[in-house]
């Protein structure tokens, strides 16, 4: 195990450093002058531009500003955003939470519903309730979530006006973040009403990031299922007369499930990717929205510094689905 | 597209397990056509999608309207059947008065030129650099892998996002940002294909037979393993469209007036609470189209997959 | 079904801004996050909104909904004959505000005036480079730098700036919000434990409301200042729900979630108008957008041909088609809010059959000329490609070929401001401190040529004019060297002016006492609510 371990991270580690080479190269070649773009219309007098751009470091060599920036990556520092002047990681740290609850809300709602509906659909298979569940995860699986999105706001805050349009809480509530998850700092902060408003924010968002995971998991549980089912000692239970609930919950469920996990960890990068639209959608302050805001205002030091940041999370993630799927697994380890 | 899928399905069925012969090749597209044609939601799927291939070769003369033409005094009418509608604009227009209808005929076209144009460039560099990764094993192999790893260690659509932040927003660099963050899927399928089959004896004996790695890669190996390639081809084509809509949402992808379904969707977004089917329509073309590019895809799986064919 | 909706609108409003007992709590939704809180660091106007108009106070103020200034924290100053020297006399007792994170011991006094100056000034202050890339952009693009010669405390109270030469506009100049009056005390307080950045997360001034909380991307709160020294606002609580989307910001004013908001959708303006728990408000922005000829390059070195080409251009067409209505068209370069506009002012009439004569007889024939359109939307101009494409089918019909080109932002700025370009630019401003200086010399002035003067336009008359303007401080006479300038702009035609976008501001009809500010800000000093 300690050997696999030790195999992974000596992958890891180089990757990580193409991440950081590739983050850095993307924001050397985006187009457009980082300097000339502080004044807006205002023309800068060509000694101030010299003397900023020699100010942010921008005249150095571009592999020592690369050395540079690694260096202050290893201690914890990903730089300042050129916009807010505020450190990347501050940003980041504080943003994150908010991005955190909404995926944790997501693909629990994803595994609650997916898992069950995988299940159901493979032990009926064939039947309507299989084919439907089928056309639902495809149909969900196919799914625009920014156009969903929309719909769900049209009809859930437009016409039923159920649900607020934006943001993580209504602003009659205010208390210091504890967590940065809004629903456990709601509960703390003992206003009534706080945690239902939370809620509330949270529901559209949460359904939209859920639903292309949910399809996925479906589809993926219905078929290990499947294979399972078929496996030897499923019939050797049924043929021992084993009811059929006890067969299916004990025997295929967890076998079936070791595939089903792998693809729950895999659905973290799917995630990431849901994030930036739905956030984008629902103004939701998290990392997905901030990427895309600080692209459209080239603010090249936070697009580099949250590449990086998601790319490390994605990879870790991926690792620690990777160990597990081994401890499971034996076979895997070679 | 859908006839091309199936002939590089019959060339793949027919060329499987050595050399072939016209008669055995038809018997094995008849073979392929039969399970296909088993899966019904797979046939609704390719109805579907000629209908859309149609629709897009012939927008010009169906559509009523131009796709970009403002009429002054018809902003925001509704579709036909709402209050106000009129059969002149069928599904209504939008905030410059452009006919929905028209433009969604035009944005046929976009969606299948960037599903064919990504798929392509995606298959075609990510099977050249999976063989050679494959084929040649070594310090290629880790290099080229490692670089794989790379691309996927970001989420797709914030890479094919900041890429085109680089190449500057545009429906061009849009589908190539998207290609290039596709293609590793096809680099590690080919390679895993290549791997398994080098050491098949087929490959042994033409090696034997004095040809060279060129004529081995590409003659020998490659046709063998065209059947998870070509689902997955299916599988990007969908997804293609979906990222491109995605960029085009996010202004980064095809620039207005493109009629592009979810450039038309960024523009709609403005109106979402007064005006629902300038936001509707556009997603329901992108929803349908990409359902029944799914729904074929699993037919085809369906039928190429030999082991799901037994179960 | 639709007074049921209102109906369940009203309710909501009802709960959710009554807030706690009693407390008077407004919301503003606002279109983005600051930058941060040092007004010194930003150019933005919606970080001025957060920062500089709620927390702080200036040397002096803009009157509400004028570009005039008045007294703020100098309650009085001299100048001298020379122009050179101003001496500011600051307001007795006013308080700085005391906070969670801070409480002052000492009233406002020269030294808090000095650093708030110096730490923009000498690169060899401490608070210089306080942040990583502190670059003080408004301080040295109005400059200060070259301007200022000495800052001096001439007593506790007393201030005197001395400048390198007269400067009129120097007085609007300490009225901008990157000349925000910053506690000294609360500097210091920061900078010994090590935690400057503070100044800039967590501000803290004299002005009508204080900080209370930042929650990144989402909401600011501000608290009334107990010992404001204009008086104690009547708003207890002012709230900036950050709301980026223009028809979020919309829906979220229907159902009374905010009080006010900025920049809405132009399509929603005539629904807002039409609601009847709504107000609108419209004025023209302290903005122009312009297409600028290279007036150094043949043939557009002549009077008689951009005249012509300006008769060529169907404004109201522009406005229409770009902003659908929003805006008014142009016809001098500065926006009718600013004081001395000329409004005697005859706009050359859109009359192509003219136009085409007039470029015959200039002995124009054949014309192809690039139009460069801007790759971003701006307050002055949302979408140039359509302007472009407006202006090309104008220019075709009196038998000039346009060819429209574009450029990445930053490109654009830099190319467009050579002297050697080709072409006509598509581009705008937005005015800093209503000084009429601000666009004139700016824009037009002789020394800004390959720079901010686009046109490329040194005329020596109206050069002379708004050089006198700048150094007379009498502000009858510089209106009235203004205007005369304004005559002389017309005449050559540097430019075709193209709009003035209106800034339209909805709210509540409960609302009271917001003034709207031609210079574009949204200052809540002075707001109420009615029961």
């Amino acid at each position: 195990m300690f050997r696999f371990l030790l195999r992974r991270l000596a992958v890891l580690i180089p990757t990580f450093i193409g991440v950081s080479i590739i983050a850095f190269a993307f924001i050397r070649v985006l187009p457009g002058d980082p300097v000339m773009l502080m004044s807006g219309e205002r023309v800068m007098s060509p000694e101030r531009h010299a003397a900023l751009t020699h100010e942010l470091g921008f005249d150095r060599p571009l592999w020592i500003q690369y050395l540079d920036y690694i260096g202050g990556v290893v201690r914890g520092d990903f730089g300042s955003s050129i916009v807010t002047k505020r450190p990347v990681l501050d940003d980041f740290l504080a943003l994150f939470p908010a991005t955190l609850e909404l995926s944790i809300c997501a693909i629990i709602l994803a595994i609650v519903i997916g898992v069950p509906l995988g299940v159901l659909a493979a032990v009926k298979r064939g039947s309507w309730l299989d084919q439907s569940v089928m056309g639902f995860a495809l149909v969900g699986y196919s799914m625009p979530i920014f156009w969903w999105g929309l719909l769900l706001i049209i009809f859930f805050s437009g016409v039923l006006q159920w649900t607020p349009v934006s943001g993580r809480i209504s602003l009659l509530y205010f208390f210091p973040p504890v967590t940065g998850f809004m629903l456990i700092d709601s509960l703390l902060s003992g206003q009534s009403g706080a945690f239902k408003s939370a809620l509330s924010h949270l529901i559209l968002p949460t359904i939209v990031l859920a639903t292309i995971p949910l399809a996925v998991i479906a589809r993926q549980t219905r078929s290990a299922m499947l294979e399972v089912l078929g496996e030897d000692y499923v019939r050797t239970a049924r043929a021992k007369g084993l009811p059929p609930r006890r067969v299916i919950g004990l025997h295929a469920l967890r076998n079936a499930l070791i595939p089903v996990v792998t693809t729950i960890g895999l659905q973290v990068g799917v995630l990431m990717a849901g994030a930036i639209l739905t956030e984008t959608i629902f103004s939701w302050p998290g990392i997905g929205k901030w990427m895309v805001d600080s692209v459209f205002r080239r603010d090249y030091a936070v697009v580099q510094g949250g590449l990086l940041l998601i790319a490390a999370i994605i990879m870790v993630v991926n690792l620690i689905v990777d160990v597990l799927y081994g401890l499971i697994n034996p076979r895997i380890r070679h | 597209m859908a006839t091309m899928n199936v002939k590089e399905a019959n060339a793949a069925i027919g060329l499987e397990g050595g050399p072939s012969v016209d008669a055995s090749r038809r018997a094995r597209f008849a073979e392929f056509w039969y399970y296909f044609r088993q899966n019904r939601g797979a046939l609704v799927g390719l109805a579907v999608f000629l209908l859309i291939v149609v629709v897009a070769i012939l927008a010009p003369v169906i559509a009523p309207h131009s796709p970009t033409a403002q009429v002054r005094g018809a902003f925001l009418v509704p579709p036909v059947w709402e209050e106000g509608g009129s059969w002149e604009y069928i599904l209504g227009t939008d905030a410059v008065g452009r006919d929905i209808l028209s433009r969604l005929l035009y944005g046929a076209r976009f969606s299948l030129f960037i599903g064919v144009v990504v798929v392509t460039l995606a298959v075609v560099v990510g099977v050249v650099v999976g063989l050679i990764a494959g084929y040649f094993r070594g310090a290629v192999d880790t290099v080229i892998m490692r670089l794989m790893d790379i691309i996927l260690a970001f989420p797709s659509l914030l890479l094919a996002l900041v890429l085109v932040a680089v190449l500057g927003p545009g429906l061009m660099n849009a589908m190539i940002a998207i290609a290039l963050v596709l293609q590793p899927h096809f680099v590690r399928l080919t390679r895993a294909a290549v791997m398994a089959e080098k050491t098949r004896d087929y490959v042994t004996a033409a090696k034997v037979a004095g040809a060279g790695h060129f004529r081995l890669m590409f003659k020998t190996i490659l046709p063998n393993c065209t059947a998870p390639l070509i689902v997955q081809a299916t599988l990007s084509f969908s997804n293609a469209i979906l990222d491109a809509a995605a960029l085009g949402f996010l202004g980064m992808g095809a620039q207005p007036p493109t009629p592009e379904w979810g450039t038309m969707l960024a523009e709609a977004r403005e109106f979402i609470l007064r005006a629902w089917w300038v936001v509707t329509f556009p997603g329901l073309a992108i929803l349908i189209t990409v359902l029944a590019i799914n729904l074929m895809g699993d037919g085809l799986r369906d039928a190429l997959d030999p082991k799901l064919k037994r179960s | 079904m639709k007074t049921k909706m209102m109906f369940a609108a009203a309710l909501l409003a009802a709960t959710t801004l009554s807030g706690a007992a009693g407390a008077k709590t407004f919301v503003y939704c606002s279109e983005g996050s600051p930058e941060g809180f040092d007004p010194g660091l930003y150019t933005a106007g919606t970080t001025f909104d957060a920062a500089a108009h709620t927390v702080y106070n200036r040397l002096l103020e803009f009157k509400p909904g004028t570009t005039e200034t008045i007294p703020g924290l100098a309650e009085s100053w001299e100048i001298s004959d020379d122009g050179l020297q101003y001496t500011f006399k600051l307001r007795p007792g006013v308080k700085f505000q005391t906070t969670d994170f801070f409480t002052p011991t000492r009233d406002l006094n020269a030294d808090d005036v000095i650093f708030s100056y110096e730490r923009q000034l000498k690169s060899d202050n401490p608070w210089h480079q306080y942040v990583a890339g502190a670059s003080w952009e408004y301080f040295n693009g109005m400059g200060f730098p070259e301007l200022i010669q000495s800052i001096e405390k001439v007593d506790d109270m007393t201030v005197r700036f001395t400048l390198k030469q007269p400067e009129a506009p120097f007085l609007a100049n300490v009225a901008m919000p990157f000349a925000s009056i910053i506690s000294k005390e609360y500097a210091d307080k920061l900078e010994a434990d090590g935690q400057m950045q503070l100044l800039n997360q967590q501000p803290l001034g004299t002005g009508p409301y204080e900080f209370v909380a930042y929650q990144q991307d989402a909401v600011i709160r501000y608290r009334a200042h107990e010992d404001y020294w204009n008086g104690k606002q009547k708003i207890d609580d002012l709230v900036f729900a950050i709301t980026p989307d223009a028809s979020v910001r919309y829906q979220k004013l229907k159902a009374g979630e905010c009080h006010l908001m900025p920049f809405p959708n132009a399509a929603d303006v005539e629904e807002m108008k039409a609601d009847p728990n709504l107000k609108v408000m419209e004025q023209e922005g302290l903005n122009v957008a312009y297409l600028a000829y290279n007036t150094q390059m043949a043939p557009f070195d002549k009077p008689e041909v951009r005249k012509a080409l300006n008769m060529a251009i169907n404004k109201q067409a522009i406005v229409d088609a770009v902003f659908q209505g929003m805006a008014t068209p142009a016809k001098n370069p500065i926006p009718p809010t600013m004081w001395s506009y000329n409004d005697s002012i005859e706009d050359d009439p859109y009359d192509p059959d003219a136009a085409k004569k007039m470029l015959e007889e200039a002995g124009v024939s054949n014309l192809s000329m690039k139009v460069w359109a801007m790759p971003v939307s701006r307050p002055y101009m949302l979408n140039a490609r359509r302007a472009a494409e407006l202006i090309q089918s104008d220019f075709q019909k009196i038998g000039v070929n346009v060819e429209i080109v574009s450029y990445e932002w930053a490109e654009y700025l830099q190319r467009s401001s050579d002297v050697k370009r080709d072409g006509a630019v598509i581009l705008g401003w937005t005015g800093d401190n209503g000084d009429p200086d601000n666009f004139l010399h700016t824009l037009l002035g002789c020394d800004a040529v390959g720079g901010n003067n686009r046109a490329q336009w040194c005329n020596e008359e109206f050069n002379n004019l708004v050089m006198q303007a700048k150094q007379a401080s009498d502000q009858a006479e510089r209106t009235k060297l203004y205007e005369q300038a304004q005559v002389v702009f017309k005449r050559e035609a540097p430019w075709a002016t193209l709009d003035h976008s209106l800034s339209v501001v909805p709210m509540r009809k409960e609302v009271e006492g917001f003034v709207q500010s031609p210079l574009g800000d949204f200052a809540f000093e002075g707001v109420d609510l009615a029961e």
